[in-house]
């Protein structure tokens, strides 16, 4: 094997930021639309196709991360933020593929459409049932805070990387090798 | 490299000037508090007092005691089923699948207002039907209508004053009237709505009660026409109007008894009455309704010939979304809708919540000795 680049490729690059985007968006559309009186409906609608789209996006983006190694941590990272940095990124792989099924989920055991686009809907997953409503709907909650606070610490190490260690770490996702 | 080690000045090297950690630390910081801020605001976990479908099912919840497991609003009622048929001329409206396939699947619920689920049907001034309309390709038409013509109020932010207004008062057990006479002297909708409610004519049937959707809706149909429209069930049995004397007779289930008597008779039919919007209409004001003379079509007939307590039916683990519909039907900006959406999924959510909490609990004891 070559010498790492010390870059993750550009299809990765697209991907994560691409879907940095959605998934910050995803968070706050799915948090907003809940509380919100005014806002449901638009958001809804928003909801569902994002959800989607981000499922599909997230099995490109693992079927990419396993063929293509990921540039290597610096050697002097301390031990324990090496574990967490992987970790967090299986936890954060887990969550993007999770979230979205679970809510296909819960709307099939809460008897509601599933609705992508005009008339364009998905099969229910599950059968229609309130115990299971219930225990997804939960899930689609804690899974979500659970998303966001893992998010927020994804992006507190980035900076931390970027503006604190200064190691190289944020300009591997951040832009391609130079030439 | 070893340029930066030297100071601006031109002094001497005092080995590698590492940057100070703690600003950038206090940066990334504050924009991650930041981020997690905005999120609990817009959570409604922060500024409680904003008015949150949480907030607002609160209020619901609020004005009567608290019975788990069955809708907030309009709890006590029945589920029905049967079909809709279409009428020729609804295609030339909206080009929704359920105006193009001759007969579609409807379950359904009859209830009354209030959120009392063993209320009087004697004593209830509203009543309503909620319906799911299953088009062959799975697409639905959720709708929840009421007998009253129009709402009381024009807003949520209005609607939400009058609900926290009906909260009994913990030294009377009765709802403070001079607040709801405040309600009453500051929006007119409210004292024309007190009119209806004293006027109106009690009918002796569910099947002979007129539902209306008091919010507007836009069909387009093949053509790329949008209209928006208004729709109302109208009943095709004819309407008796119960005597003061007589209704206060009635059994608190009268309704019920009434339907099941019917219904043994034949299925029961209501047409499907759409009003088209001019351009003096409003319609994102539920509070106004239309004039008479707008033009109506009638879009199809529903027919219901079946009915089952709603622990038994199937309608009770839906939640009737006015806003969950078909290609080709959409909602409009009116905010009640919105609004509507958002407490219906609340208080479906913690109705379904408390139903799978009750069956745990009966699996729990069937399973102990």
């Amino acid at each position: 094997m070559n010498k790492h680049s010390g870059h993750f490729n550009l299809l990765a690059r697209l991907l994560h930021w691409g879907m940095a985007l959605l998934i910050l968006s995803m968070l706050f559309i799915g948090v907003t639309m809940v509380a919100s009186v005014h806002l449901r409906p638009g958001l809804i609608e928003l909801h569902r196709p994002l959800g989607a789209l981000i499922f599909v996006l997230a099995l490109l983006r693992l079927f990419n991360r396993l063929r293509h190694a990921p540039p290597p941590l610096p050697a002097d990272l301390p031990q324990w933020q090496a574990w967490a940095a992987k970790a967090s990124h299986w936890l954060l792989y887990a969550l993007m593929l999770a979230m979205p099924l679970v809510g296909w989920a819960m709307l099939s055991a809460g008897g509601y459409p599933i609705v992508l686009w005009g008339s364009l809907q998905l099969p229910a997953l599950v059968p229609h049932s309130p115990s299971l409503y219930a225990l997804l709907r939960n899930a689609h909650s804690l899974l979500a805070y659970l998303l966001f606070a893992s998010v927020l610490m994804h992006v507190g190490a980035a900076l931390f990387h970027a503006w604190v260690r200064r190691d190289g770490v944020f300009q591997a996702m951040a832009r391609g090798p130079r030439r | 490299m070893p340029l930066f080690k030297f100071t601006r000045k031109g002094g001497l090297p005092r080995g590698p000037r590492a940057h100070s950690p703690l600003p950038w630390i206090a940066l990334i910081a504050l924009i991650l508090g930041g981020v997690a801020f905005a999120f609990a605001w817009l959570a409604g976990w922060i500024g409680r007092d904003r008015m949150t479908a949480q907030s607002f099912t609160d209020a619901i919840e609020a004005t009567g005691p608290a019975h788990p497991g069955f809708r907030r609003a309009h709890s006590k009622g029945v589920c029905v089923s049967g079909w809709f048929e279409p009428s020729k001329q609804a295609a030339q409206l909206s080009h929704a699948a359920v105006f193009a396939q001759p007969k579609v699947p409807v379950l359904g619920r009859l209830s009354i207002g209030g959120g009392n689920p063993h209320g009087a049907d004697n004593s209830a001034r509203v009543r309503s039907i909620a319906l799911q309309l299953t088009s062959d390709d799975g697409q639905q038409w959720r709708m929840a209508m009421n007998s009253f013509p129009f709402l009381a109020v024009a807003t949520p932010e209005a609607f939400y004053e009058q609900t926290r207004a009906q909260a009994p008062d913990p030294a009377t057990g009765k709802p403070d009237p001079a607040k709801l006479a405040a309600i009453q002297a500051k929006y007119p909708s409210a004292r024309a709505f007190s009119q209806w409610a004293k006027t109106a004519p009690w009918t002796d049937s569910w099947a002979s009660t007129e539902f209306n959707s008091v919010n507007a809706f836009w069909f387009t149909n093949a053509q790329g026409q949008r209209r928006a429209v208004r729709w109302r069930w109208q009943p095709q049995a004819e309407a008796r109007e119960l005597a003061a004397a007589e209704r206060e007779q009635a059994d608190v289930d009268f309704l019920s008894h009434d339907l099941q008597q019917r219904l043994a008779q034949g299925p029961l039919r209501w047409n499907l009455v759409v009003s088209l919007a001019t351009a003096q209409d409003a319609i994102n004001d539920p509070s106004v309704p239309w004039p008479a003379e707008r033009e109506q079509l009638l879009a199809g007939v529903l027919n219901l010939d079946a009915m089952q307590p709603q622990d038994q039916g199937r309608c009770n683990d839906l939640n009737f979304d006015p806003l969950i519909l078909p290609d080709g039907i959409e909602g409009s900006d009116d905010p009640i809708l919105a609004a509507r959406s958002a407490v219906y999924s609340q208080s479906f959510n913690r109705r379904e919540r408390e139903r799978a909490a009750d069956a745990a609990a009966r699996d729990n004891q069937q399973v102990r000795p």
